[in-house]
Protein backbone atom coordinates (compact mmCIF):
# COMPACT_ATOMS: atom_id res chain seq x y z
CA UNK A 1 0.00 0.00 0.00
CA UNK A 2 1.19 3.46 -0.87
CA UNK A 3 0.35 6.11 1.66
CA UNK A 4 -1.67 8.83 0.01
CA UNK A 5 -1.24 12.35 1.28
CA UNK A 6 -3.76 15.13 1.08
CA UNK A 7 -2.61 17.71 -1.47
CA UNK A 8 -5.51 20.10 -1.03
CA UNK A 9 -7.65 20.38 2.06
CA UNK A 10 -10.82 22.47 2.18
CA UNK A 11 -12.16 23.32 5.64
CA UNK A 12 -15.61 24.93 6.06
CA UNK A 13 -14.89 27.12 3.08
CA UNK A 14 -17.49 29.63 1.89
CA UNK A 15 -17.41 32.23 -0.85
CA UNK A 16 -19.66 35.19 -1.53
CA UNK A 17 -19.78 37.69 -4.38
CA UNK A 18 -21.28 40.96 -3.15
CA UNK A 19 -22.87 38.98 -0.34
CA UNK A 20 -24.41 36.44 -2.73
CA UNK A 21 -23.24 32.99 -1.63
CA UNK A 22 -21.37 31.01 -4.29
CA UNK A 23 -19.86 28.28 -2.11
CA UNK A 24 -21.46 27.22 1.17
CA UNK A 25 -19.40 25.63 3.91
CA UNK A 26 -17.53 23.14 1.76
CA UNK A 27 -15.35 20.42 3.32
CA UNK A 28 -13.30 17.88 1.42
CA UNK A 29 -9.80 17.09 0.29
CA UNK A 30 -7.95 16.22 -2.88
CA UNK A 31 -5.35 13.47 -2.69
CA UNK A 32 -1.90 13.73 -4.16
CA UNK A 33 -1.68 12.54 -7.79
CA UNK A 34 -5.32 11.76 -8.26
CA UNK A 35 -7.73 13.17 -10.78
CA UNK A 36 -10.68 14.72 -9.00
CA UNK A 37 -13.61 15.43 -11.29
CA UNK A 38 -16.02 18.17 -10.23
CA UNK A 39 -19.46 18.02 -11.77
CA UNK A 40 -22.63 20.01 -11.26
CA UNK A 41 -25.04 22.26 -13.13
CA UNK A 42 -24.45 25.93 -13.93
CA UNK A 43 -24.00 28.18 -10.86
CA UNK A 44 -23.11 25.24 -8.67
CA UNK A 45 -19.81 26.82 -7.60
CA UNK A 46 -17.46 24.47 -9.50
CA UNK A 47 -15.57 27.17 -11.34
CA UNK A 48 -15.62 29.48 -8.34
CA UNK A 49 -13.90 26.76 -6.35
CA UNK A 50 -11.32 26.19 -9.07
CA UNK A 51 -10.53 29.89 -9.39
CA UNK A 52 -10.16 30.12 -5.63
CA UNK A 53 -7.44 27.46 -5.61
CA UNK A 54 -4.97 29.66 -7.50
CA UNK A 55 -6.46 32.84 -6.05
CA UNK A 56 -7.59 34.13 -9.42
CA UNK A 57 -10.82 35.19 -7.70
CA UNK A 58 -8.78 37.79 -5.84
CA UNK A 59 -8.96 39.88 -9.03
CA UNK A 60 -12.69 40.24 -8.52
CA UNK A 61 -13.31 43.03 -5.99
CA UNK A 62 -16.71 41.56 -5.08
CA UNK A 63 -15.13 38.28 -3.92
CA UNK A 64 -15.07 37.38 -0.22
CA UNK A 65 -14.33 34.11 1.51
CA UNK A 66 -14.32 32.48 4.90
CA UNK A 67 -12.89 29.20 6.14
CA UNK A 68 -9.57 27.62 5.30
CA UNK A 69 -8.03 26.28 2.14
CA UNK A 70 -4.77 24.40 2.61
CA UNK A 71 -2.34 23.27 -0.04
CA UNK A 72 0.48 21.07 1.26
CA UNK A 73 -0.92 21.86 4.70
CA UNK A 74 -0.36 25.59 4.29
CA UNK A 75 -3.21 28.11 4.11
CA UNK A 76 -3.22 29.69 0.64
CA UNK A 77 -4.16 33.10 2.01
CA UNK A 78 -1.87 33.14 5.03
CA UNK A 79 1.21 31.06 4.35
CA UNK A 80 1.67 30.94 0.57
CA UNK A 81 3.40 33.60 -1.47
CA UNK A 82 0.81 34.52 -4.10
CA UNK A 83 3.11 34.21 -7.11
CA UNK A 84 4.73 31.00 -5.88
CA UNK A 85 1.23 29.58 -5.36
CA UNK A 86 0.13 30.40 -8.89
CA UNK A 87 3.34 28.91 -10.26
CA UNK A 88 2.69 25.67 -8.38
CA UNK A 89 -1.02 25.59 -9.22
CA UNK A 90 -1.42 25.68 -12.99
CA UNK A 91 -4.69 26.48 -14.69
CA UNK A 92 -6.19 25.60 -18.06
CA UNK A 93 -9.22 27.68 -19.01
CA UNK A 94 -12.46 26.68 -20.68
CA UNK A 95 -11.69 28.42 -23.95
CA UNK A 96 -8.20 28.11 -25.40
CA UNK A 97 -6.34 31.24 -24.38
CA UNK A 98 -3.13 31.48 -26.38
CA UNK A 99 -1.52 34.89 -26.22
CA UNK A 100 -1.19 36.46 -29.70
CA UNK A 101 2.55 35.84 -29.78
CA UNK A 102 4.62 32.96 -31.14
CA UNK A 103 4.22 29.37 -29.98
CA UNK A 104 7.69 29.54 -28.44
CA UNK A 105 6.97 32.78 -26.59
CA UNK A 106 3.68 31.38 -25.26
CA UNK A 107 5.52 28.42 -23.78
CA UNK A 108 8.35 30.59 -22.45
CA UNK A 109 5.99 33.16 -20.92
CA UNK A 110 5.83 31.55 -17.48
CA UNK A 111 9.50 30.54 -17.15
CA UNK A 112 10.63 34.00 -18.31
CA UNK A 113 8.51 35.71 -15.66
CA UNK A 114 10.16 33.50 -13.08
CA UNK A 115 13.63 34.50 -14.10
CA UNK A 116 14.74 32.01 -16.76
CA UNK A 117 16.30 34.02 -19.58
CA UNK A 118 18.79 31.56 -21.02
CA UNK A 119 17.74 30.72 -24.58
CA UNK A 120 19.00 27.13 -24.51
CA UNK A 121 17.33 26.40 -21.20
CA UNK A 122 14.08 27.87 -22.53
CA UNK A 123 14.30 25.70 -25.66
CA UNK A 124 14.60 22.60 -23.48
CA UNK A 125 11.60 23.60 -21.39
CA UNK A 126 9.54 24.37 -24.49
CA UNK A 127 10.36 21.04 -26.10
CA UNK A 128 9.73 19.03 -22.94
CA UNK A 129 6.39 20.72 -22.23
CA UNK A 130 5.15 20.40 -25.80
CA UNK A 131 6.05 16.72 -25.77
CA UNK A 132 4.15 16.19 -22.52
CA UNK A 133 1.07 17.78 -24.06
CA UNK A 134 1.42 15.64 -27.22
CA UNK A 135 1.84 18.72 -29.37
CA UNK A 136 5.57 18.67 -30.18
CA UNK A 137 5.35 16.69 -33.43
CA UNK A 138 2.69 19.00 -34.81
CA UNK A 139 4.47 22.28 -34.12
CA UNK A 140 8.21 21.57 -33.85
CA UNK A 141 8.92 23.13 -37.25
CA UNK A 142 6.98 26.31 -36.65
CA UNK A 143 7.70 27.38 -33.11
CA UNK A 144 8.12 30.98 -34.25
CA UNK A 145 4.71 31.18 -35.88
CA UNK A 146 1.82 32.84 -34.09
CA UNK A 147 -0.02 30.57 -31.70
CA UNK A 148 -3.26 32.00 -33.09
CA UNK A 149 -2.73 29.98 -36.28
CA UNK A 150 -3.20 26.67 -34.44
CA UNK A 151 -6.54 24.86 -34.41
CA UNK A 152 -8.72 25.02 -31.30
CA UNK A 153 -7.60 21.62 -30.06
CA UNK A 154 -3.93 22.46 -30.65
CA UNK A 155 -4.39 25.79 -28.89
CA UNK A 156 -5.82 24.05 -25.86
CA UNK A 157 -2.90 21.60 -25.77
CA UNK A 158 -0.58 24.61 -26.11
CA UNK A 159 -2.22 26.10 -23.02
CA UNK A 160 -1.71 22.82 -21.19
CA UNK A 161 1.93 22.75 -22.26
CA UNK A 162 2.31 26.36 -21.15
CA UNK A 163 1.07 25.38 -17.70
CA UNK A 164 3.39 22.39 -17.54
CA UNK A 165 6.37 24.56 -18.52
CA UNK A 166 6.32 25.89 -14.96
CA UNK A 167 6.51 22.37 -13.50
CA UNK A 168 3.44 22.83 -11.31
CA UNK A 169 2.25 20.36 -8.70
CA UNK A 170 -1.45 20.80 -9.27
CA UNK A 171 -3.21 21.48 -12.57
CA UNK A 172 -6.72 22.90 -12.60
CA UNK A 173 -8.82 22.23 -15.67
CA UNK A 174 -11.89 24.42 -16.13
CA UNK A 175 -14.05 22.57 -18.67
CA UNK A 176 -11.00 22.22 -20.91
CA UNK A 177 -12.81 20.39 -23.68
CA UNK A 178 -16.04 22.38 -23.82
CA UNK A 179 -15.25 23.87 -27.22
CA UNK A 180 -13.39 20.93 -28.75
CA UNK A 181 -14.20 18.11 -31.14
CA UNK A 182 -14.16 14.47 -29.89
CA UNK A 183 -10.69 13.71 -31.28
CA UNK A 184 -9.10 16.73 -29.62
CA UNK A 185 -10.98 15.82 -26.45
CA UNK A 186 -9.60 12.28 -26.56
CA UNK A 187 -6.05 13.62 -26.94
CA UNK A 188 -6.45 15.83 -23.91
CA UNK A 189 -7.98 13.05 -21.83
CA UNK A 190 -5.09 10.81 -22.84
CA UNK A 191 -2.65 13.49 -21.72
CA UNK A 192 -4.43 13.74 -18.37
CA UNK A 193 -3.80 10.06 -17.66
CA UNK A 194 -0.10 10.71 -18.21
CA UNK A 195 -0.13 13.82 -16.03
CA UNK A 196 -1.64 11.84 -13.16
CA UNK A 197 1.73 10.18 -12.67
CA UNK A 198 3.32 13.52 -11.90
CA UNK A 199 0.62 16.00 -10.90
CA UNK A 200 -2.56 16.31 -8.92
CA UNK A 201 -5.42 17.19 -11.26
CA UNK A 202 -8.72 18.89 -10.58
CA UNK A 203 -11.10 18.72 -13.52
CA UNK A 204 -14.27 20.80 -13.64
CA UNK A 205 -16.52 19.51 -16.38
CA UNK A 206 -20.06 19.86 -17.61
CA UNK A 207 -19.71 16.55 -19.34
CA UNK A 208 -20.55 13.85 -16.79
CA UNK A 209 -19.32 11.16 -19.17
CA UNK A 210 -15.93 12.82 -19.26
CA UNK A 211 -15.82 12.87 -15.47
CA UNK A 212 -16.69 9.16 -15.49
CA UNK A 213 -13.99 8.36 -18.06
CA UNK A 214 -11.16 10.38 -16.58
CA UNK A 215 -11.48 10.86 -12.82
CA UNK A 216 -10.49 8.72 -9.88
CA UNK A 217 -12.98 10.42 -7.66
CA UNK A 218 -15.87 12.72 -8.41
CA UNK A 219 -17.38 15.58 -6.40
CA UNK A 220 -20.90 16.74 -7.15
CA UNK A 221 -21.67 20.40 -6.46
CA UNK A 222 -25.15 21.90 -6.41
CA UNK A 223 -26.08 25.52 -5.64
CA UNK A 224 -22.76 26.12 -3.91
CA UNK A 225 -22.92 23.01 -1.78
CA UNK A 226 -20.83 19.89 -2.00
CA UNK A 227 -23.50 17.21 -2.20
CA UNK A 228 -21.30 14.17 -2.44
CA UNK A 229 -17.73 13.12 -3.09
CA UNK A 230 -16.69 9.52 -3.67
CA UNK A 231 -14.97 7.04 -5.95
CA UNK A 232 -16.03 7.65 -9.55
CA UNK A 233 -17.63 4.27 -9.84
CA UNK A 234 -19.71 4.72 -6.71
CA UNK A 235 -20.93 8.16 -7.79
CA UNK A 236 -22.13 6.77 -11.08
CA UNK A 237 -23.55 3.48 -9.84
CA UNK A 238 -24.56 3.74 -6.20
CA UNK A 239 -24.68 7.44 -5.24
CA UNK A 240 -25.70 8.08 -1.65
CA UNK A 241 -27.66 11.23 -2.37
CA UNK A 242 -30.81 11.34 -4.48
CA UNK A 243 -29.75 14.63 -6.05
CA UNK A 244 -26.50 13.08 -7.29
CA UNK A 245 -28.40 10.19 -8.74
CA UNK A 246 -30.76 12.57 -10.50
CA UNK A 247 -27.90 14.59 -11.97
CA UNK A 248 -25.70 11.76 -13.20
CA UNK A 249 -28.62 9.95 -14.75
CA UNK A 250 -29.45 13.16 -16.60
CA UNK A 251 -32.76 13.85 -14.94
CA UNK A 252 -31.93 17.45 -14.09
CA UNK A 253 -29.27 20.10 -14.24
CA UNK B 1 -49.96 50.80 -41.73
CA UNK B 2 -47.19 51.80 -44.11
CA UNK B 3 -46.80 55.17 -45.71
CA UNK B 4 -43.98 54.21 -48.00
CA UNK B 5 -43.09 51.40 -50.26
CA UNK B 6 -40.09 49.71 -48.57
CA UNK B 7 -38.04 50.07 -51.75
CA UNK B 8 -38.66 53.81 -51.91
CA UNK B 9 -37.88 54.01 -48.21
CA UNK B 10 -34.61 52.20 -48.80
CA UNK B 11 -33.62 54.70 -51.49
CA UNK B 12 -34.48 57.71 -49.35
CA UNK B 13 -32.48 56.39 -46.42
CA UNK B 14 -29.50 55.57 -48.61
CA UNK B 15 -29.56 59.00 -50.25
CA UNK B 16 -29.77 60.92 -46.98
CA UNK B 17 -26.92 58.93 -45.48
CA UNK B 18 -24.79 59.34 -48.60
CA UNK B 19 -25.47 63.08 -48.91
CA UNK B 20 -24.62 63.67 -45.24
CA UNK B 21 -21.28 61.98 -45.79
CA UNK B 22 -20.70 64.11 -48.88
CA UNK B 23 -21.40 67.27 -46.89
CA UNK B 24 -18.59 66.28 -44.53
CA UNK B 25 -16.09 65.34 -47.19
CA UNK B 26 -16.71 68.20 -49.64
CA UNK B 27 -15.38 71.06 -47.48
CA UNK B 28 -12.23 69.09 -46.67
CA UNK B 29 -11.53 68.49 -50.33
CA UNK B 30 -12.39 72.11 -51.14
CA UNK B 31 -10.11 73.56 -48.46
CA UNK B 32 -7.19 71.34 -49.33
CA UNK B 33 -7.76 71.90 -53.06
CA UNK B 34 -7.71 75.68 -52.74
CA UNK B 35 -4.66 75.66 -50.48
CA UNK B 36 -2.74 73.38 -52.82
CA UNK B 37 -3.70 75.21 -56.00
CA UNK B 38 -2.83 78.66 -54.67
CA UNK B 39 0.09 77.75 -52.44
CA UNK B 40 2.00 75.22 -54.47
CA UNK B 41 3.65 77.87 -56.63
CA UNK B 42 5.69 79.32 -53.72
CA UNK B 43 6.80 75.95 -52.34
CA UNK B 44 10.47 75.49 -53.11
CA UNK B 45 13.53 74.24 -51.32
CA UNK B 46 14.42 77.84 -50.66
CA UNK B 47 10.98 78.62 -49.16
CA UNK B 48 11.33 75.70 -46.78
CA UNK B 49 14.92 76.28 -45.71
CA UNK B 50 15.60 80.01 -45.53
CA UNK B 51 14.83 82.78 -43.07
CA UNK B 52 12.01 85.22 -43.72
CA UNK B 53 13.14 88.61 -45.05
CA UNK B 54 11.73 92.11 -45.43
CA UNK B 55 9.32 91.83 -42.50
CA UNK B 56 8.13 88.39 -43.66
CA UNK B 57 7.12 89.69 -47.06
CA UNK B 58 9.82 87.64 -48.74
CA UNK B 59 12.13 84.73 -48.01
CA UNK B 60 11.24 81.39 -46.42
CA UNK B 61 9.56 80.00 -43.34
CA UNK B 62 12.41 77.85 -42.02
CA UNK B 63 12.33 79.10 -38.40
CA UNK B 64 8.57 78.54 -38.17
CA UNK B 65 8.96 74.94 -39.35
CA UNK B 66 11.80 74.33 -36.92
CA UNK B 67 9.83 75.97 -34.11
CA UNK B 68 6.82 73.76 -34.73
CA UNK B 69 9.00 70.65 -34.83
CA UNK B 70 10.63 71.63 -31.53
CA UNK B 71 7.25 72.27 -29.96
CA UNK B 72 5.83 68.96 -31.14
CA UNK B 73 8.92 67.13 -29.89
CA UNK B 74 8.75 68.86 -26.53
CA UNK B 75 5.04 68.13 -26.23
CA UNK B 76 5.64 64.45 -26.92
CA UNK B 77 8.45 64.33 -24.41
CA UNK B 78 6.22 65.60 -21.60
CA UNK B 79 2.80 64.26 -22.57
CA UNK B 80 3.65 60.74 -23.71
CA UNK B 81 5.13 59.26 -20.52
CA UNK B 82 2.75 61.08 -18.17
CA UNK B 83 -0.25 60.22 -20.34
CA UNK B 84 0.58 56.55 -20.74
CA UNK B 85 1.54 56.10 -17.09
CA UNK B 86 -1.65 57.65 -15.79
CA UNK B 87 -3.70 55.65 -18.30
CA UNK B 88 -2.04 52.46 -16.99
CA UNK B 89 -2.75 53.53 -13.43
CA UNK B 90 -6.40 54.30 -14.14
CA UNK B 91 -6.98 51.20 -16.24
CA UNK B 92 -4.95 48.57 -14.40
CA UNK B 93 -4.27 49.68 -10.83
CA UNK B 94 -6.96 52.00 -9.48
CA UNK B 95 -10.03 50.61 -7.80
CA UNK B 96 -13.39 51.72 -9.10
CA UNK B 97 -14.64 54.23 -6.55
CA UNK B 98 -15.93 57.78 -6.39
CA UNK B 99 -12.41 59.21 -6.58
CA UNK B 100 -11.48 57.45 -9.82
CA UNK B 101 -14.87 58.36 -11.27
CA UNK B 102 -14.18 61.98 -10.38
CA UNK B 103 -10.77 61.79 -12.05
CA UNK B 104 -12.33 60.26 -15.17
CA UNK B 105 -14.96 62.97 -15.25
CA UNK B 106 -12.26 65.62 -14.92
CA UNK B 107 -10.28 64.11 -17.80
CA UNK B 108 -13.29 64.00 -20.09
CA UNK B 109 -14.11 67.62 -19.29
CA UNK B 110 -10.51 68.76 -19.69
CA UNK B 111 -10.59 67.43 -23.23
CA UNK B 112 -13.41 69.87 -23.94
CA UNK B 113 -11.75 72.99 -22.52
CA UNK B 114 -11.12 75.60 -25.27
CA UNK B 115 -7.49 75.86 -26.29
CA UNK B 116 -7.31 79.58 -25.50
CA UNK B 117 -8.00 78.70 -21.87
CA UNK B 118 -5.00 76.38 -21.94
CA UNK B 119 -3.00 79.24 -23.44
CA UNK B 120 -3.89 81.57 -20.59
CA UNK B 121 -3.29 78.80 -18.07
CA UNK B 122 0.17 78.25 -19.56
CA UNK B 123 0.87 81.96 -19.42
CA UNK B 124 -0.10 82.09 -15.76
CA UNK B 125 1.63 78.93 -14.59
CA UNK B 126 4.67 78.35 -16.79
CA UNK B 127 5.53 81.80 -18.16
CA UNK B 128 4.80 83.97 -15.14
CA UNK B 129 4.64 81.86 -11.99
CA UNK B 130 7.42 79.40 -12.82
CA UNK B 131 9.33 82.20 -14.59
CA UNK B 132 10.08 80.21 -17.68
CA UNK B 133 9.22 83.27 -19.77
CA UNK B 134 7.86 82.95 -23.28
CA UNK B 135 9.93 79.94 -24.31
CA UNK B 136 9.87 76.63 -26.14
CA UNK B 137 9.77 74.95 -22.72
CA UNK B 138 6.69 76.88 -21.60
CA UNK B 139 4.98 76.36 -24.96
CA UNK B 140 5.67 72.61 -25.01
CA UNK B 141 4.41 72.23 -21.43
CA UNK B 142 1.23 74.13 -22.28
CA UNK B 143 0.59 72.02 -25.36
CA UNK B 144 1.36 68.88 -23.33
CA UNK B 145 -1.24 69.82 -20.71
CA UNK B 146 -3.71 70.37 -23.53
CA UNK B 147 -3.20 67.00 -25.24
CA UNK B 148 -2.87 64.95 -22.03
CA UNK B 149 -6.61 64.24 -21.64
CA UNK B 150 -6.78 63.00 -25.23
CA UNK B 151 -3.73 60.76 -24.81
CA UNK B 152 -5.02 59.38 -21.51
CA UNK B 153 -8.46 58.64 -22.93
CA UNK B 154 -7.09 56.96 -26.07
CA UNK B 155 -4.56 54.93 -24.06
CA UNK B 156 -7.15 53.79 -21.54
CA UNK B 157 -9.44 52.62 -24.30
CA UNK B 158 -6.56 50.77 -25.93
CA UNK B 159 -5.65 49.11 -22.63
CA UNK B 160 -9.21 48.13 -21.89
CA UNK B 161 -9.69 46.61 -25.33
CA UNK B 162 -7.04 44.00 -24.48
CA UNK B 163 -9.05 40.87 -23.57
CA UNK B 164 -9.38 40.08 -19.87
CA UNK B 165 -8.25 36.53 -20.59
CA UNK B 166 -4.71 37.76 -21.41
CA UNK B 167 -4.43 39.13 -17.89
CA UNK B 168 -5.89 35.97 -16.32
CA UNK B 169 -3.49 33.77 -18.27
CA UNK B 170 -0.56 35.87 -17.15
CA UNK B 171 -1.63 35.88 -13.50
CA UNK B 172 -2.35 32.16 -13.57
CA UNK B 173 1.24 31.63 -14.72
CA UNK B 174 2.43 33.37 -11.58
CA UNK B 175 3.28 36.73 -13.10
CA UNK B 176 3.14 39.85 -10.94
CA UNK B 177 0.86 42.74 -11.76
CA UNK B 178 3.59 44.78 -13.43
CA UNK B 179 4.88 41.75 -15.38
CA UNK B 180 1.33 41.15 -16.57
CA UNK B 181 0.91 44.74 -17.70
CA UNK B 182 4.36 44.88 -19.25
CA UNK B 183 4.24 41.56 -21.13
CA UNK B 184 0.60 40.56 -21.59
CA UNK B 185 -1.26 43.87 -21.87
CA UNK B 186 0.95 46.74 -23.02
CA UNK B 187 2.35 45.12 -26.20
CA UNK B 188 -1.18 44.53 -27.43
CA UNK B 189 -2.42 47.99 -26.47
CA UNK B 190 0.53 49.84 -27.98
CA UNK B 191 -0.87 50.30 -31.52
CA UNK B 192 -3.99 51.95 -30.10
CA UNK B 193 -1.94 54.08 -27.75
CA UNK B 194 0.36 55.20 -30.56
CA UNK B 195 -2.49 56.04 -32.91
CA UNK B 196 -4.24 58.14 -30.29
CA UNK B 197 -1.02 59.87 -29.39
CA UNK B 198 -0.04 60.71 -32.94
CA UNK B 199 -3.50 62.13 -33.67
CA UNK B 200 -3.41 64.31 -30.57
CA UNK B 201 0.09 65.49 -31.45
CA UNK B 202 -1.01 66.56 -34.90
CA UNK B 203 -3.73 68.58 -33.23
CA UNK B 204 -1.12 70.22 -31.00
CA UNK B 205 0.99 71.10 -34.05
CA UNK B 206 -1.84 73.11 -35.56
CA UNK B 207 -2.98 74.99 -32.45
CA UNK B 208 -2.42 78.74 -32.22
CA UNK B 209 -4.05 79.84 -29.00
CA UNK B 210 -1.94 77.82 -26.54
CA UNK B 211 1.33 79.05 -28.05
CA UNK B 212 0.20 82.62 -28.52
CA UNK B 213 1.22 83.79 -25.04
CA UNK B 214 3.69 81.10 -24.14
CA UNK B 215 6.26 80.81 -26.91
CA UNK B 216 5.36 82.26 -30.29
CA UNK B 217 7.56 85.01 -31.65
CA UNK B 218 6.07 87.53 -34.07
CA UNK B 219 9.14 87.86 -36.24
CA UNK B 220 12.39 86.14 -35.33
CA UNK B 221 14.50 85.48 -38.41
CA UNK B 222 16.92 83.10 -36.64
CA UNK B 223 16.75 79.68 -35.07
CA UNK B 224 16.10 79.39 -31.32
CA UNK B 225 19.27 79.06 -29.23
CA UNK B 226 17.88 76.94 -26.38
CA UNK B 227 14.64 75.64 -24.93
CA UNK B 228 14.39 78.91 -23.00
CA UNK B 229 14.30 80.87 -26.24
CA UNK B 230 11.21 82.10 -28.05
CA UNK B 231 10.46 80.56 -31.41
CA UNK B 232 8.30 81.14 -34.45
CA UNK B 233 5.69 78.47 -35.18
CA UNK B 234 3.71 77.68 -38.31
CA UNK B 235 0.15 78.29 -37.10
CA UNK B 236 1.01 81.59 -35.46
CA UNK B 237 3.14 82.63 -38.44
CA UNK B 238 0.18 81.97 -40.70
CA UNK B 239 -2.05 84.07 -38.48
CA UNK B 240 0.48 86.91 -38.51
CA UNK B 241 0.95 86.76 -42.29
CA UNK B 242 -2.79 86.81 -42.88
CA UNK B 243 -3.84 89.55 -40.48
CA UNK B 244 -0.94 91.48 -38.97
CA UNK B 245 1.39 92.32 -41.85
CA UNK B 246 0.16 94.55 -44.67
CA UNK B 247 1.06 93.90 -48.31
CA UNK B 248 2.02 90.23 -48.05
CA UNK B 249 1.73 88.24 -51.26
CA UNK B 250 -1.31 86.02 -50.94
CA UNK B 251 0.72 83.08 -52.27
CA UNK B 252 3.02 83.25 -49.23
CA UNK B 253 0.02 82.79 -46.95
CA UNK B 254 -1.28 79.85 -48.93
CA UNK B 255 2.20 78.35 -49.12
CA UNK B 256 2.55 78.53 -45.33
CA UNK B 257 -0.90 77.00 -44.88
CA UNK B 258 0.07 74.23 -47.29
CA UNK B 259 3.19 73.39 -45.30
CA UNK B 260 1.20 73.29 -42.05
CA UNK B 261 -1.61 71.18 -43.50
CA UNK B 262 0.96 68.96 -45.20
CA UNK B 263 2.76 68.31 -41.91
CA UNK B 264 -0.51 67.41 -40.19
CA UNK B 265 -1.70 65.18 -43.03
CA UNK B 266 1.64 63.34 -42.99
CA UNK B 267 1.36 62.79 -39.22
CA UNK B 268 -2.19 61.53 -39.54
CA UNK B 269 -1.22 59.24 -42.40
CA UNK B 270 1.52 57.88 -40.17
CA UNK B 271 -1.12 57.08 -37.53
CA UNK B 272 -3.30 55.38 -40.14
CA UNK B 273 -0.35 53.27 -41.31
CA UNK B 274 0.43 52.15 -37.75
CA UNK B 275 -3.18 51.22 -37.22
CA UNK B 276 -3.63 49.24 -40.42
CA UNK B 277 -0.27 47.50 -39.96
CA UNK B 278 -1.28 46.23 -36.54
CA UNK B 279 -4.85 45.48 -37.51
CA UNK B 280 -3.55 42.88 -39.94
CA UNK B 281 -1.51 41.25 -37.19
CA UNK B 282 -4.15 41.52 -34.49
CA UNK B 283 -6.02 38.26 -34.38
CA UNK B 284 -8.24 38.07 -31.36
Amino acid sequence: MVTVTEKIKVKSFSVTFDGEPALKNVNFSVKEKEILGIIGPANSGKTTFLRTLNRLNDLNPRYQHSGELLIDGKDIYQKWDLFELRKKIGMVFALPTPLPISIFDNLAYGPRRHGIGNRRQLREIVERSLKSAFLWDEVKDRLNESAMKLSGGQQQRLCIARTIALEPEVILFDEPCSGLDPISTAKIEEAMQEFKKRYTLVLVTNNTKQAARVSDRVAFFLMGELVEIDQTQKIFTVPKDKRTEGYVSGRYG
Amino acid sequence: MRFLNPKVEEKIVFLSLFLSTLVIVAPVILVIGIIVSRGLSVISWQFLTTMPRMGMRAGGIFPAIVGTVYLVGGTLLFALPVGIFSAIYLSEYSKRNWLTRLIELAIVNLAGVPSVVYGLFGLGLFVVFLRLGASILAGSLTLAVMVLPVIITASREALQSVPKSFREVSYSLGATRWQTIRHAVLPHALPGILTGTVLSISRAAGETAPILFTVAAFYLPRLPNSIFDQAMALPYHLYVLSTQVPNVRIELQYGTALVLVGLIVITNLFAAVIRSYFRVRKQW
